[in-house]
């Protein structure tokens, strides 16, 4: 109890230790009982992971050629070769740091757009809402996919940097409707206009006050964008509206396409990159919805549900219904 | 009879219209010529059912709204005045709020230290080594013990009684001379509601803090309150000493309250003495006595002419055409 | 006469990740026809558990795991869904809290009304559109609102259409869960008139849960009053009011500060209401009452006749024989 009257502390007499030690008991409550936060947990992980040491997993150069064509899974290859004999498995580990670093800066730019328009919408509301409110709607209006097409096409073929920043630019708006509504719901709660009686500036107010609230549908939202970035980064690389020389889920899917890998019965050309996006994918969803379930208790189907249901059994049977 | 005790808190004539309606052209009237004081160490009650503009008149005071017309006089200067010479954040200090929803009025991401100690900041009532010694002090104030297990929780922790306490703890740190509650109790369980009655009753005494309390119960307006005034449609009625006020009431809509309130033993159906009227929607432009529409013994005059103050007994003022 | 109602024993419970907490912990009342019976209580200390087991409105994770609750020699706890069915509404309504919260906002008030007189009863549209006009009628409302939507409505209007879906079907027993505390005192007043009028018309029973001790003793015959889960008095409201045995009773009394009586310095009742998964060893209000002996720690008491009709749950008080 000493360390609480500790000068060193500034304002919260927590120690950094028992911070941390709250949060990794928050992380455990979070995956407890929750199957699809666990099941997404570990496919992500796996999938991060992947990524993350490619070149260390990695068998063989990803750009060179290293097999003869289309060569089926062997032991030498575990996912056999493309039409250009490169290694299926290397380039599906080296594409994915691509798909997800790309996947990844555009979910942050996005959310950073997001947060910065919705929480000034909503706090200051009046002229300045209107304006981002304006902004927020024409860029809703604009059909996505068919925008970025447009402008790859217009662009020529881009590199994934230009796509970021495309994907990055034109996915803030659904985010920043949602957490413009959020900023608005908090902002009239009695807890924010007893800062402002209090004296608290604005923004301090958005920033320790509101911003905290929000960062489960942030960081939900955040996992909404990556995961439309990679389904819009393997449309456009499997159309060839993508650097098709750089190695990524998308171009993989390209030139998978190209030389008509299904139709040839080189079936693992294309199921490799594809199944990979299709995991990622549903881990980020996964996740997503294990989020919603810790926010709103009542969707929780957790162990106590299994113990309701024996009870009402135990319960019918004393009563002679069962 | 009450010494008379300075003047700290005036509002004269006040008045607060709201844009209503699709182009929000039209304007509405919440407040219409209102006049209250506040004075050290006493509580006001202001009373009224929903629609009354009570809680209007405390965010008037709390600066969350402009007033639209009247004079607000704080310790003896003009309000623009004072906060020109003191600094916004000096009169923030001084005059604090309480809210009603004990579940909306603290942060759900923050501790109740840092409930407290934001104000001892922000107001530089403390530095960062002095700031735990005068939460926990504070804490103990209110009745929160142990103290600084109670620091390290979270308000959902908390029940609604104990929330309100660090309100209350939050409110008094900066050492104010005002304190404005809005319905503190009207959310709370029936057994923990006097605790924290007793507990600004006591603010009030020992520390000579001033209150103004809104509620829709005249029983708890009573009990803690020296004065009463009563409020409808925006404009008060009838205004005074507690005791005067509610076992004397002269108005017609102060008398229609009191005779509504359930009451222990006093079965059966119970006339009331009202008409089948409408509750007005008050406009700039709206003219006569605002309970004309509802009142027994309204006439033509009623319709057509506010009435003026009438004073009853030294501490017992009424609007009333029919005194 | 025999009972309208008997509950015998009846125990909910709640399966929480936290574990299990009883909500309703043995509790046996009766309801007689005609008769109004109050249960008075603070939050979470089971009363709308009680009332809602009574028409089997509970879902997971509530759980009623005992007792019986006899309806006319049925037990509604075994009742098929067709039995279940018929009890419903035909023989018990329900009036909630928040009218806002059970009129559906997008379907007119009429359609409401005739919803339910058509799902029980073989009639045509313009039979059950009569009925609706005529319920609207008994409560007090003009005929030309059936095709008026619920936020067209004032809130003590609204009410009054509830209560007038839950008379629809001529029920014997109407369970009002907190009907006016969402309400202002004058509206309040008109409702309970209009239920006086419509029980001395009507002649159902009422199943009255508040926490309102004045209005409770305004309109109950008999009160009940629970503190966690347990029944810890009931009797006639003349003598649970005037001469209240447990100390519980006897402190919520002494938390509604009185209009007309002496003004003096009253006290509440100390602490805060028990968490329900935590419940202690003995008697659950031990942590709050100041009287306890060592009988209070360790065994939980049970409801005893005290005097004719008036039974306590405490181990202080002393049991008299049956006269």
């Amino acid at each position: 109890m000493e360390k609480i009257m500790n000068n060193d502390l500034v304002l919260e007499p927590s120690s950094p230790l028992k911070k941390l030690k709250s949060l990794l008991k928050q992380c455990y409550a979070f995956f407890y009982g929750n199957p699809p936060a666990i099941i997404g947990g570990l496919l992500l992980s796996i999938v991060l992971a992947g990524a993350l040491f490619a070149p260390a997993l990695a068998t063989h150069n990803p750009e060179k050629r290293v097999a003869r064509p289309h060569v089926a899974p062997n032991a030498e290859h575990i996912m056999g070769s493309t039409r250009s004999g490169r290694d299926v498995y290397s380039q599906v580990l080296h594409g994915g740091r691509k798909s997800l670093s790309v996947a990844i800066s555009a979910g942050v730019i996005a959310m950073t757009l997001a947060v910065l328009v919705g929480v000034s919408s909503g706090y200051f509301g009046g002229k300045i809402d209107e304006r981002l409110n304006f902004l927020t709607n024409v860029f809703l209006v604009f059909p996505q996919l068919p925008l970025l097409i447009v402008l790859a096409a217009f662009l020529g073929q881009v590199g994934s940097l230009v796509i970021t920043i495309l994907l990055g630019v034109t996915s803030w708006p659904w985010g920043a409707r949602v957490i413009r509504a959020q900023t608005m719901a908090i902002r009239s709660k009695e807890f924010i206009i007893s800062a402002e009686v209090m004296g608290e500036s604005k923004w301090r107010i958005i920033l320790v006050e509101i911003l905290p609230n929000l960062v489960s549908i942030v960081f939900g939202g955040f996992l909404g964008a990556v995961l439309y970035a990679m389904g819009a980064e393997a449309g456009l690389g499997i159309l060839g509206l993508g650097d098709a020389t750089e190695v990524s889920w998308g171009s993989m899917l390209y030139w998978a396409q190209t030389s008509s890998a299904l139709y040839t019965g080189a079936w693992w050309e294309m199921m490799v990159p594809a199944i990979a996006l299709a995991i990622t994918g549903g881990a980020l969803a996964l996740i997503n919805m294990s989020i919603d379930q810790v926010s709103n208790p009542k969707l929780r189907t957790g162990p106590h549900m299994k113990l309701w249901r024996q009870l009402k059994k135990q319960a019918d049977i004393r009563r002679g219904l069962r | 009879m009450l010494a008379e005790r300075d003047v700290i808190l005036s509002v004269d004539n006040l008045v607060k219209d709201f844009p209503v309606g699709q182009s929000a052209k039209q304007l509405m009237r919440a407040v219409n010529d209102v006049s209250f004081e506040l004075r050290k160490g006493e509580a006001l009650a202001i009373v009224g059912e929903s629609g009354s503009g009570k809680s209007t008149g405390a965010r008037i005071l709390t600066r969350i709204f402009d007033h639209t017309a009247g004079e607000i006089t704080f310790k003896g200067q003009p309000l623009k005045q004072y906060i020109e010479q003191h600094g916004e954040l000096e009169y923030a200090r001084q005059v604090q709020m309480i809210f009603q929803d004990p579940f909306g009025s603290l942060n759900p991401v923050h501790t109740i230290y840092h409930h407290i100690a934001r104000p001892l900041l922000i107001h530089k009532r403390a530095d960062k080594n002095t700031v735990p010694k005068l939460v926990y002090e504070l804490l103990e104030l209110v009745g929160l013990s142990p103290v600084k297990e109670t620091a390290e929780k979270y308000p959902h922790e908390l029940s609604g009684g104990q929330r309100q306490r660090v309100a209350i703890a939050r409110a008094i740190a900066v050492d104010p001379e005002v304190i404005l509650a809005d319905e503190p109790i009207s959310m709370l369980d029936v057994s923990v509601r006097l605790g924290i009655l007793n507990l600004m009753s006591d603010l009030k005494d020992k520390h000579g803090i001033s209150f103004m309390y809104i509620t829709h119960d005249i029983a708890t307006a009573r009990y803690f309150a020296e004065k009463t005034a009563v409020m409808y449609v925006g404009h008060m009625v009838e205004w005074g000493e507690s005791d005067s006020v509610t076992q004397n009431p002269l108005h017609p809509y102060s008398q229609l309250l009191l005779s509504a309130v359930p009451e222990v033993g006093k079965s059966g159906r119970r006339e009331l003495a009202v008409k089948k009227g409408d509750i007005p929607l008050w406009k700039p432009d709206t003219e006569g006595c605002p309970f004309a529409s509802r009142c027994p013994k309204a006439s033509s005059q009623c319709a057509q002419s506010m009435p003026t103050t009438t004073q009853i007994a030294d501490e017992h003022f009424v609007r009333c055409h029919h005194i | 006469m025999s009972n309208l109602l008997e509950i015998n024993n009846l125990c909910v419970d709640y399966v929480s990740p936290n574990g299990v907490a009883r909500a309703v912990n043995n509790v046996s009342l009766s309801i007689a026809p005609g008769e109004t019976l109050g249960i008075a209580g603070e939050s979470g200390c089971g009363k709308s558990t009680l009332a809602f087991a009574i028409s089997r409105l509970h879902k997971a994770p509530a759980l009623i795991s005992e007792g019986e609750i006899i309806y006319n020699g049925q037990d509604v706890l075994k009742m098929n869904n067709k039995q279940l069915r018929d009890f419903r509404w035909n023989d018990v309504s329900v009036v909630f809290q928040s009218a806002m919260n059970s009129l559906n906002p997008v379907i007119t008030i009429g359609e409401q009304l005739t919803d339910v007189i058509m799902a029980h009863k073989k009639v045509s549209q313009k039979q059950a559109d009569e009925r609706a006009i005529e319920l609207l009628n008994i409560v007090g409302i003009h005929g030309d609102r059936l095709g008026s939507f619920p936020h067209q409505l004032s809130g003590g209007m609204r009410q009054r259409v509830v209560i007038a879906i839950a008379l629809a079907l001529e029920p014997k027993l109407i369970i009002m869960d907190e009907p006016t505390t969402a309400l202002d005192v004058v509206v309040e007043r008109e409702i309970l008139n209009e239920l006086y009028d419509l029980k001395t018309k009507f002649g159902f029973s009422i199943l009255f849960i508040s926490h309102d001790l004045s209005l409770m003793g305004e309109i109950a015959d008999r009160i009940g009053v629970m503190y966690a889960g347990n029944l810890i008095e009931l009797g006639e409201a003349k003598e649970v009011f005037g001469k209240p045995q447990h100390p519980y009773t006897k402190g919520l009394i002494a938390s509604f500060p009185t209009i007309h009586g002496p003004k003096e310095r009253l006290y509440g009742i100390p602490g805060n209401p028990v968490n329900l998964l935590e419940i202690p060893q003995g008697c659950n209000f031990q942590a709050r009452c100041g009287r306890c002996q060592d009988s209070c720690h360790q065994f939980e008491p049970s409801l005893k006749l005290t005097q004719k009709g008036h039974q306590v749950s405490c181990h202080l008080v002393e049991e008299v024989a049956a006269c």
